[in-house]
């Protein structure tokens, strides 16, 4: 370690979330949680280096293709065609670009091309359910996929889950690392369902929920959807012209 | 800009997240047969002390020199050909993840402190309805561990906790109990 490093000036941390945005590691309502959410509180990490920092990933991880989810194995999928877009922005309204988002869900049925999802719906020749897109210049991200079906699950009597589509998300910073699932609008099914029950602020629920978008949609071939996901922006930030 | 939005809650990432999430170079952050390399091991166990088999483990780490390929080191990214600071791991049917890395060097913070070498670590999985983040250090730097600004705030038995054991053939290893009798410790951002 050169001596010139031993004072370092660290960048700004990242604020963190509202009360309420996160569900609570124990919940209930969620069966799965109950012997797997620690049991004592967690240390608070004031964020340094490994924190500020992250991976950093870019066209190396996607490829032909993988923005596509209706078309696997030479042929189409079955259901509803849509098209999922919008930005991945930061908690100041800033545009995340080169950011990896990788997405998996369930066929139009409601099942995963999974050994572990036994239930009896068909699974789909020319549906895999995996995806891999990188943020625009501008944080922005786009996908062709098919509207998931809703599936029972064990976790309640007459438990059905919400369609919905899993996003894992990097930022820039390992602080910034977020996944999460997308529902749809008018779902029924969302205020059943104690894994998005979980999120404690009404308003915070509501921002997992896409918005139809009839802009996006495109004439005669698919339903478009707007999804902006937000990440946790930094403590201060550094001054800098308005060009807004 | 007027209004800031509001952060996106976290889910969890269910059962199913095999279908994209592992990749195959995703344990190895260097190539077989690196000098220095090191296997770092696992398991993920529950509150029953059953294996997590639906599970994803992430490490993010410094390069040997301390440094990250990253715009935000304050000392200039720094890329090292060979090495990848970011690995990913599922769980196997026995709850193992298991990654080979180099032991990253330590960091400087604020006041002139120095952090001891360590990987920070995220834990996924169904009935996790957000990560968990813990850190992995390592065993043979007892003194710089013993004035680590992570490790000093932190009672003895997490301190310990938090400190891979080495086996015989110099593997790591580095368990992870998600609740109950010697629970990992886990950390808030």
């Amino acid at each position: 370690m050169s001596p010139d490093h031993s004072r370092i000036r660290l960048p700004p941390a990242y604020r963190p979330e509202p009360a309420g945005t996160h569900p609570p590691l124990a919940s209930p309502g969620y069966a799965s949680t109950r012997l797997r959410s620690p049991l004592r509180a967690l240390h608070v990490l004031p964020q340094r280096l490994t924190e500020l920092t992250g991976p950093v990933f870019g066209a190396d991880r996607v490829g032909p293709g993988t923005d596509d989810l209706t078309r696997y194995d030479g042929g189409e999928a079955v259901g509803q065609r849509i098209v999922v877009h919008g930005r991945l922005l930061d908690s100041d309204g800033r545009g995340v670009p080169h950011a990896l988002l990788e997405l998996w869900q369930a066929n139009a049925a409601g099942r995963y091309r999974h050994a572990g999802d036994r239930w009896p719906a068909p699974l789909d020749p020319h549906f895999n359910g995996a995806g891999r897109v990188v943020t625009d210049a501008s944080g922005g991200y786009r996908f062709t996929s098919i509207r998931p079906g809703a599936y029972p699950w064990g976790n309640h009597p007459n438990a059905w889950r919400p369609a919905h589509i899993h996003f894992s998300v990097f930022g820039t910073a390992f602080t910034q690392r977020l996944v999460t699932q997308m529902y749809f609008p008018d779902d029924p099914l969302i205020p059943l369902d104690p894994i998005a029950l979980s999120v404690p602020d009404p308003a915070a629920r509501q921002r997992l929920i896409a918005g139809y978008d009839h802009d996006a949609t495109v004439e005669q071939w698919a339903l478009g959807f707007r999804f902006d996901i937000v990440l946790r922006g930094r403590e201060q930030t550094p001054f800098e012209t308005d060009r807004d | 800009m007027t209004d800031r939005p509001a952060p996106t809650p976290s889910q969890t990432v269910g059962p199913y997240l095999a279908l994209v999430l592992p990749w195959p170079d995703g344990p190895d952050l260097v190539a077989p047969g690196t000098p220095g390399a090191v296997r770092i091991v696992g398991r993920l166990t529950d509150g029953g002390g059953e294996p997590v088999a639906d599970g994803l483990v992430e490490i993010w780490q410094a390069d040997a020199d301390g440094r990250f390929d990253h715009p935000d080191d304050p000392r200039g990214p720094q890329v090292r050909p060979g090495f990848r600071g970011f690995g990913r791991c599922p769980t196997d049917a026995d709850g193992e993840f298991c990654f080979r890395t180099v032991k990253p060097g330590p960091l400087p913070a604020a006041g002139g402190e120095l952090e001891a070498p360590h990987l920070d670590v995220s834990v996924f999985a169904r009935g996790l309805l957000n990560r968990l983040v813990t850190r992995i250090y390592f065993p043979d730097e007892p003194e710089a561990n013993a004035s680590d600004p992570v490790l000093t705030t932190l009672a003895d038995v997490d301190r310990r906790l938090l400190v891979a054991a080495a086996e015989s053939d110099g593997t790591l290893r580095f368990d992870v109990r998600l609740q109950g009798e010697g629970e990992t410790p886990f950390f808030a951002l």
